[in-house]
């Protein structure tokens, strides 16, 4: 017979019921037990269910009834503004798709060679780790967007014919120079992590310095600091919208154009939804994948850790 | 050329490995000066074929010992000569130093993102240049000798302590060591698991491999062992065959370290 989930032992619940053991059919008092236990989460999820509705219906009538709803709803929310001001966020939301993209693979790829550098002890790097060091605490320190306006407005006026002068690639100009320091952090982080011990056992086997930091250390590094690195991507993603700024017509400066001569906010609501559904299900995602990679689950596995009465 | 400083007893034929004066510092904790001695003066022999235990107190530097003969850290003076040759030298290239020993740690040392396959597959592919095909066939062999031929594929968060034990033996193994340097290699093992790591290291002692072993299993020091250092503040106090010095120890120290082993 299989055996119901609520009379398993606690803290194996979805393991399937081994054929272990002589056979076992529960006792009166495990049945007891388990009858308590449902009628107990069903009182929960009662308890639960009755709180949400309240609190959901007290937010709506406080909002609808609030005065200036009517105001608020026609300058926030108008489905035709939204409509028409669509196909232009969109557009310009394809130009922060692409910023994104460029500048969170040059970031990363850049902050991972900081990072390294700063932690190398090749003598021959030393004026680059004492530049990345310097580098990673400036950017660090300064707003990015004034390292936007110095980049958008400064190097322009340097009139560099090789330079383009696009908004676009400046602020991705300016977006790198600031993420490349974050993620350097981010990585010099993860590979602070790695266990000396994990060192020893590489080199002891033989393997160079650069053997190991490349087999052995930078892939655990990197499994680390996976989540501090999807937050820094998903920041990312919204700060490209900085490029703004630098007049470079992307979905928040179509939005501000959209709501140009008219009172209606709605466009700005547009591109804000706009961007969350873009970050929102990566961020999801890195959770996703960060469960099923062990790390986080071996955590919940351990005896304690669970679900404690 | 460097200048080399030959005196008679840099060569020490016969020796696989010879420990001359080796004296080995850390920074005292918490002191801003002074330093805590932990090797101080130790001369040893590890003939070909043969079996060197060490014994002592925690902290006496046998763990040290291991991981300067193993290049993991320098030592202050003295000489590591490895078949004479004096590879506590400086100028040598380590890496190949270390890739004629296999170490196998307390903490087994796995590397969690690998396999069990990929682990043992590491050095033969990236240092003794061998082809994935090869390294591959060989690390199976290896496996299925320590009894993890049905677990190659699987991670090391995987499997028991004890078998952790034995893939981070088979890793060290499969590379063909001329010595092997075994690290309190039953310390972190729960009880029940002991016996199947210390089965496997006495095989590998019936069939000739030069062994250099830090242990506290005073019934498998007996068990291997053709000599037993007894360590004591960094010297070697005591040494002898195992009847000597576990089973009638002269000096007084080594009395009463085994006497708390067995209180």
């Amino acid at each position: 017979m299989t055996v119901p989930d609520d009379v398993r032992p606690p803290g194996h619940a979805g393991t399937p019921a081994a054929a272990t053991g002589t056979a076992w059919s529960p006792s009166p008092l495990a049945l007891e037990r388990a009858a308590f236990r449902r009628a107990q989460r069903r009182r929960s999820l009662l308890v639960a269910l009755v709180s949400t509705v309240i609190v959901a219906v007290t937010v709506v009538l406080v909002v609808v009834n609030a005065p200036g709803w009517e105001r608020a709803r026609t300058a926030f929310f108008d489905p035709q503004n939204a409509w028409a001001s669509l196909p232009a966020i969109l557009e310009g939301l394809w130009l922060n798709l692409r910023v994104w993209v460029v500048a969170g693979v040059v970031g990363t790829l850049l902050g991972l060679g900081l990072a390294i550098a700063r932690t190398s002890r090749v003598p021959a790097l030393f004026p680059l780790r004492a530049f990345a060091v310097a580098y990673v605490d400036l950017f660090r320190g300064v707003p990015l967007l004034l390292v936007l306006l110095l980049v958008g407005f400064g190097l322009p006026a340097l009139r560099l014919e090789w330079l383009p002068t696009s908004g676009a690639f400046l602020g991705a100009l300016a977006i790198v120079l600031t993420y490349t320091a974050y993620l350097a952090e981010v990585f010099r982080a993860g590979i602070e992590s790695v266990h000396p011990s994990q060192v020893a056992a590489a080199r002891s086997l033989g393997l160079t310095r650069a053997q190991t930091t490349r087999r052995v250390v930078l892939p655990q590094a990197v499994r680390n600091v996976t989540a501090p690195l999807a937050n820094n991507l998903v920041s990312l993603q919204k700060d490209s919208g900085l490029i703004s700024v630098l007049g470079a017509v992307d979905a928040i400066r179509a939005a501000q154009i959209a709501t140009t001569g008219s009172y209606n906010f709605t466009p700005y609501v547009v591109a804000g939804a706009l961007f969350f559904l873009v970050s929102f299900p990566l961020t999801r995602a890195v959770d996703a994948y960060q469960a099923r990679r062990g790390w986080g689950r071996s955590l919940a596995t351990v005896s304690g850790a669970g679900d404690i009465r | 050329m460097t200048p080399q400083v030959e005196t008679p007893r840099d060569r020490s034929p016969g020796h696989l490995l010879s420990l001359r004066g080796v004296r080995k510092t850390f920074p005292a904790p918490g002191a801003s000066e002074g330093r805590r001695v932990v090797l101080d003066g130790i001369d040893l022999d590890v003939d070909a074929h043969r079996c060197v235990v060490l014994v002592g107190s925690s902290g006496s530097g046998k763990s040290t010992l291991l991981r300067v003969v193993n290049l993991l850290d320098e030592v202050d003076d003295g000489q590591i000569l490895l078949d004479g040759e004096d590879v506590a030298d400086p100028r040598l290239d380590a890496n190949r130093v270390r890739a004629r020993m296999g170490m196998v740690f307390q903490a087994y040392n796995l590397f969690p993102h690998l396999k069990v396959l990929d682990n043992v597959t590491l050095a033969p592919r990236l240092v003794h240049g061998r082809s994935r095909a090869q390294a591959e066939a060989a690390a199976v062999e290896m496996l299925t000798r320590v009894g993890l031929g049905h677990k190659t594929l699987a991670y090391p968060d995987q499997l028991s302590g004890g078998e952790q034990q034995r893939a981070a033996i088979a890793r060290a193994l499969v590379n063909e060591p001329e010595l092997l340097l075994l690290d309190e290699v039953t310390s972190a093992l729960d009880p029940e698991l002991v016996g199947e790591v210390l089965d496997l290291l006495a095989e590998l002692r019936a069939e000739g491999r030069t062994m250099l072993v830090a242990t506290h299993e005073m019934g498998f020091a007996r068990r291997v062992a053709d000599e037993v250092c007894f360590l004591h503040e960094g010297r070697v106090h005591e040494r002898g065959t195992p009847e000597q010095v576990l089973g009638d120890p002269q000096r007084e120290r080594t009395r009463a370290f085994l006497r708390r082993l067995h209180a």
